[in-house]
């Protein structure tokens, strides 16, 4: 028990360490900005998958809606660590500054690319997803909508983006947010293949918690790595994961509560 | 990708034909043994969270929103290194059928919950007159009527918890995304990069597609039902 406590203090201590706190603080700032970038492309992205899914019905364009419809089914029923594993082969990327790596903290360029390469796979993966919350969007979009506005003189795309797309993102509100919460959630899978979020610095940081829980000696003692380690550390990690999300859900479900009635 | 035109490197794939296949068979054991403990915890949640006992709905709730708003890839890693680092002997495997059943309970139980409450509360007080005891209420009366609500949402599950096998790619799992990495990454089969993901994700494909069309015919379906006008639906009875 005595031993327990104590190793349990050591463990705290790694989180009062100025440098383990502000890495996974500067972890956390990664997760939040890697999911905002990949909920903007692929709502972009998504939009445009659902539009042509849903409305290029009539001649050639079906082909089109071919291929969107293709897309959309190939990257739903496939798993984001499979596109994430292609891009990290295969997806070409730009070579990017040394200086701007060092702004984004990196000590190379070949971890930008990789994150990079990542938040394509994300972006690809994602955009399948909205793309068929749009469309639920869009339906729900009434028919004499699209009808009033043809009769107002309103052309094709005038009709789409003053008229319909309006009234579709206003009904998805609510899926939308809870998409980011699942996006949040999967920015964890970059972990496998490159140290920059929130989850992979927790790792690498109780890769090395012997040098952090009092228990490192010397360069022959390397210390010990204690479980009291692993669940204070990945207690953070829930935690911070947790509070976030847990407040965008209390947030979806009012939203929905207020809606219904 | 120009590999996927080398007819050498369609040959080393086929040559390690065996080293997929067995990817594969890994991904559905976690997916079967997972679903079983996701089905059970979810089964018991869902009864939990629409009981009448405060203190067992309040747990369901807990459990459901800690499960759904923690990433998949944090409970993994978490599980199998306090197990490690407490000296508990464990496979990577045994953790995989935990962790994916642990998670995907949560979303098991909020279907099933989802489900139960769709039943009109008449029901239950039908089924309290004729003197049937709760067990015997949701057996005979209530979760047969939830079985078609629930199951396209529930199949969906099933695509999801396939998906997420390969979230053990992180502590070593050998399923068939992991495999698949592994091979084009290996020492002596690497480079075959365009035939081996042609292979992993055609065969993941395969297995998710036909779930997936199956569930949304299924929604489909029943939300045409549903958009029947109730005074249609009694004229058409008054025809019959």
């Amino acid at each position: 028990m005595e031993q327990f406590m104590q190793d349990l203090r050591g463990s705290f201590g790694i989180l009062k360490n100025p440098d383990v706190i502000g890495y996974l603080l500067k972890g956390l700032a990664f997760t939040l900005g890697i999911s905002f970038c990949t909920i903007v492309l692929s709502v972009t992205v998504g939009a445009v998958l659902a539009l042509v899914r849903n409305y290029c019905t009539k001649g050639p364009a079906r082909v089109l809606r071919r291929i969107a419809s293709a897309y959309i089914e190939l990257f739903r029923n496939t798993p984001l660590m499979l596109w994430m594993f292609i891009c990290f082969v295969m997806c070409p990327a730009p070579s990017f500054s040394k200086a701007f790596a060092e702004m984004l903290g990196f000590t190379s360029t070949v971890a930008v690319k990789t994150l990079f390469k990542a938040i394509v796979a994300f972006t690809l993966f994602t955009s399948a997803i909205m793309a068929e919350i749009i469309r639920g969007g869009l339906n729900s979009v009434a028919k004499g909508q699209f009808e009033a506005a043809y009769a107002q003189g309103f052309g094709t795309l005038q009709t789409m983006t003053l008229i319909v797309l309006p009234q579709a993102f206003r009904n998805i509100i609510p899926t939308l947010l809870s998409q980011m919460i699942t996006t949040i959630k999967d920015s964890s899978y970059m972990a496998s293949l490159v140290t920059v979020e929130l989850m992979g610095c927790t790792k690498l940081i109780i890769s090395k918690a012997n040098s952090y829980n009092g228990t490192w000696v010397d360069r022959f003692n390397r210390g010990t790595i204690h479980v009291t380690d692993v669940f204070v550390l990945f207690g953070f990690a829930f935690l911070v994961y947790f509070a976030i999300n847990f407040t965008l859900s209390c947030f979806v479900r009012r939203m929905r509560a207020r809606r219904r009635a | 990708m120009e590999t996927v035109w080398s007819a050498k490197a369609w040959a080393t794939v086929w040559q390690y034909r065996a080293t997929f296949l067995n990817g594969l068979l890994n991904t559905l054991q976690s997916a079967v043994v997972g679903l079983l403990i996701a089905m059970a915890i979810g089964f018991a949640l869902g009864l939990m969270a629409t009981g009448s006992v405060k203190g067992l709905r309040m747990f369901a709730r807990a459990y459901v929103e800690f499960f759904q708003n923690t990433p998949l890839i944090l409970q993994v890693c978490f599980l199998y290194y306090a197990l490690a680092y407490s000296g508990v002997k464990i496979t990577v495997v045994t953790v995989g059928f935990i962790s994916l059943g642990l998670y995907h309970g949560a979303y098991v139980a909020e279907v099933v919950r989802a489900g139960i409450q769709s039943i009109p509360l008449g029901q239950f007080d039908a089924a309290r007159a004729q003197g049937f005891e709760y067990t015997d209420t949701m057996r005979y009366i209530i979760l047969p009527q939830t079985a078609k609500i629930i199951l396209p949402p529930m199949i969906n599950q099933v695509v999801a918890l396939i998906k997420n096998t390969s979230c053990l790619y992180i502590i070593g799992g050998a399923d068939l995304i992991a495999t698949t990495y592994n091979f084009v990454t290996g020492e002596s089969t690497g480079g075959a990069y365009g035939p081996a993901y042609l292979v992993g994700g055609v065969l993941f494909f395969c297995v998710c597609y036909p779930l997936s069309m199956i569930a949304g015919r299924w929604e489909r379906r029943l939300k045409e039902r549903d958009a029947v006008k109730p005074d249609k639906a009694d004229a058409k009875e008054a025809t019959a």
